[in-house]
């Protein structure tokens, strides 16, 4: 993932190199055209600045998504019923900071630093998945994430391997490769419940009731409610509608659950000959809208978690930071 | 010749304790990079904690899974030493509350990683097969594991006045500990009669010298240590291992005969 | 030296060679205090599923682009020069591959 930081000498291009305040329109037809011959940005290619901040927001979001998404799962390692699920979920969860770690490195392509997007974070003025504020409450919970949140995000995902803009594109490559073998990875721990007890039949269940609405809410809002879908469509940073995704995922899970022998909590789940597709029921948006904007069950203990943990890292990062200045003179000292 | 079951247990309850402790850092940790250079870190000691009841299991035979002997067996079977089971704080006791201080799970991991490379590197050339596979494959991971915490703790040693500080106290606060590691247990003295265990008295030596070196370069100072020396892998563990074990029991006893 | 201003640890760019005899390539990017311990941090951010036999890091800052309003002048001169390519020269078929 190239970096903002890389030097382009300062005496070349810089009329271009500089976002000029308002959009040069030849630029701005040159950036047309390439987006509409399904081209790809480059960290020093030119672009809107409308384009540079949309990119910044989402995928920072996704990042801190990835990060925040560390903590419902993270809360079941300590008690991971073996020790090879143990091992599996540690490897997960560290799988998604890494996905947290690829992302911020391709938004800070674009000029924003990873401390500058922390910042947003923390003060709650980023957006993360909505999903990560719900709490986890059995162990089948941390399957369930695997199957049906991460089967979700997939589904998000996969189209974004395409987006326009290049360090993105290549981030979501690499997120999706690891990512592809979670949900299966869920999905074998709910068989394997499901196969057991009772006790633990009931567990995926309950766990299923509890996330299965929360799960359709993440593709967002309705079409007709997004009003930046059109211009993240337009740019190639947003490939498939909320409505189709959500229907997407839908139609792929309902044999899955079929398979698992559990049910899916929607009375009005059914298929339509006439669709090709499922009937589903109402999402209760205005939870959704609570919940973004930082009043569901979990919002508070996960964003203050965030900022603890980066808080109280804070003395870490400036003794490894402090140490290789120190190094440094020291070189230099016996260089002289 | 085969290495004693009771050693092994003493090797795996090591590994996996030291697992679970380190792994209450995923998600939590000081930057990114590192958050994800200790999940390998707990990962490895998971991974060895495994193959090491799995061949305790097969040689105890009957109904014996690596699964059983982790979580269905007592604070007082386990044969960890004290200073793995205690949380990531200076000196309290079990059931007070207080953060996590990187200082004190880095200073542990340097200590114990120190001790585990050479432990390792005997046990590689054990008659015992199974015994010196597993050690083989542990050494490159341990060696991995102390070059990571004596990295850090030079980085705290010589980085600021508060790393310092705090590495200083860690180092104070666990040293003590490390004497457990050189009073032989039964398992310990029954594994060197079977001729496939380590004699740990004989590593001592090497030990001082790794963590001499690494304490001068951090700048740190080793204290003097007297007093009580901990028993962990005898049984007589401190407060702190009964609520690790808790938390990591609790569910798998909850559901005993389950299947996951 | 007393505690530094806060300041984030410089990005480093990571170059992972996937097995003995290929190139190292181009994998990522991520934060260090300096150069080994960037390279720890890129064992196991980038190296977690075998992906590699040895890592090279260098300091984004460390590295010049060229910039894209020269693409033109650069890159363009080279689209002409047809002859530097196979295709170019018309061999009998009777000689098979060559």
């Amino acid at each position: 993932m190239y970096t903002q930081s890389f030097s382009v000498p300062d005496n070349a291009g810089q009329k271009s190199a500089r976002t000029p305040s308002t959009e040069n329109p030849e630029l701005m037809a040159a950036f047309d055209a390439r987006i509409d011959a399904d081209g790809r940005i480059e960290p020093q290619d030119w672009m809107p600045e409308a384009y540079r901040k949309t990119l910044v927001r989402q995928i920072s979001q996704h990042a801190h998504s990835e990060i925040v998404g560390m903590l419902p799962e993270g809360n079941w390692i300590s008690r991971a019923p073996s020790l090879k699920r143990k091992a599996i979920l540690i490897a997960k969860v560290q799988d998604e900071g890494g996905h947290g770690l690829y992302l911020y490195s391709a938004a800070e392509t674009l000029g924003t630093s990873r401390d500058q997007m922390l910042e947003g974070l923390h003060s709650g003025k980023a957006k993360y998945s909505s999903i990560f504020n719900y709490p986890t409450l059995n162990w089948a919970d941390v399957g369930v994430i695997g199957w049906l949140v991460d089967g979700a995000a997939i589904m998000n995902q996969i189209p974004l391997c395409r987006c326009s803009y290049g360090p993105y594109a290549r981030a979501m490559v690499r997120v999706c490769k690891e990512e592809s073998f979670h949900q299966r990875q869920g999905y074998e721990a709910l068989l394997v419940m499901m196969q057991g007890t009772e006790a633990q039949r009931a567990m995926v269940q309950d766990a299923v009731n509890r996330l299965w609405w929360k799960c359709l809410a993440m593709f967002g809002p309705p079409d007709a409610d997004s009003p930046n879908s059109a211009q993240g469509m337009r740019w190639g940073i947003k490939r498939i509608s909320n409505d189709d995704l959500r229907q997407k995922f839908i139609d792929a899970t309902v044999p899955q659950a079929k398979v698992l022998g559990v049910t899916l909590p929607d009375p009005d789940l059914k298929w339509n000959e006439a669709r090709q597709h499922h009937d589903y029921g109402q999402i209760d948006w205005q939870e959704f809208w609570d919940t973004v904007e930082g009043n569901g069950p979990c919002n508070k203990e996960r964003l203050s978690t965030r900022v603890k943990a980066h808080n109280e890292g804070q003395w870490v990062r400036d003794a490894a930071l402090a140490h290789a200045r120190k190094q440094q003179q020291r070189a230099h000292k016996e260089a002289a | 010749m085969s290495a004693p079951v009771e050693y092994i247990l003493h090797l795996a309850d090591n590994a996996v304790v030291l697992g679970q402790r380190n792994a209450e850092w995923c998600g939590h940790g000081p930057i990114l990079e590192e958050d994800i250079a200790m999940g390998n870190v707990s990962l490895d000691y998971i991974g060895q904690a495994r193959l090491l009841y799995q061949l305790a299991a097969a040689r105890l035979g009957g109904d014996a899974t690596e699964d059983k002997l982790a979580y269905f067996r007592d604070d007082t079977q386990f044969r960890n030493y004290t200073l793995l089971e205690l949380p990531h704080n200076g000196p309290l006791v079990g059931y007070a509350v207080s953060n996590r201080d990187y200082a004190t799970t880095i200073t542990r991991n340097f200590l114990y990683g120190a001790l585990m490379v050479l432990v390792w590197e005997a046990l590689e050339t054990s008659p015992d097969a199974d015994l010196a596979a597993i050690a083989a494959k542990s050494l490159k991971e341990a060696r991995y594991h102390l070059h990571h915490a004596a990295d850090w703790l030079v980085r705290f040693g010589d980085g600021t006045d508060e790393s310092h500080q705090r590495a200083q106290a860690a180092v104070d606060h666990l040293f003590v500990y490390t004497e457990e590691f050189w009073t032989p247990s039964a398992a310990e003295e029954a594994a060197v009669a079977s001729g496939a265990g380590v004699d740990v008295r004989s590593l001592r030596a090497a030990w001082d010298a790794i963590v001499n070196d690494t304490l001068t370069e951090a700048t740190l100072v080793r204290p003097e240590v007297r007093g009580y020396i901990t028993e962990g892998k005898q049984g007589r563990h401190s407060e702190h291992l009964s609520y690790l074990l808790g938390e990591m029991q609790g569910l798998a006893r909850a559901h005993p005969g389950a299947t996951w | 030296m007393n505690t530094p201003a806060l300041k984030e640890w410089p990005l480093w760019e990571i170059f992972v060679r996937s097995k003995q005899g290929l190139e190292h390539k181009h994998c990522g990017s991520l934060h260090a205090a300096d150069a080994a311990q960037a390279l720890h941090m890129a064992r196991d951010v980038y190296t977690r599923r075998q992906e590699g036999v040895s890592i090279w890091v260098l300091p984004s800052a460390a590295i010049t682009a060229s910039n894209p309003d020269d693409k033109g002048e650069l890159f363009d001169p080279a689209a002409d020069k047809i002859y530097r390519h196979p295709t170019f020269y018309e061999i009998p078929e009777e000689v098979g591959h060559m």
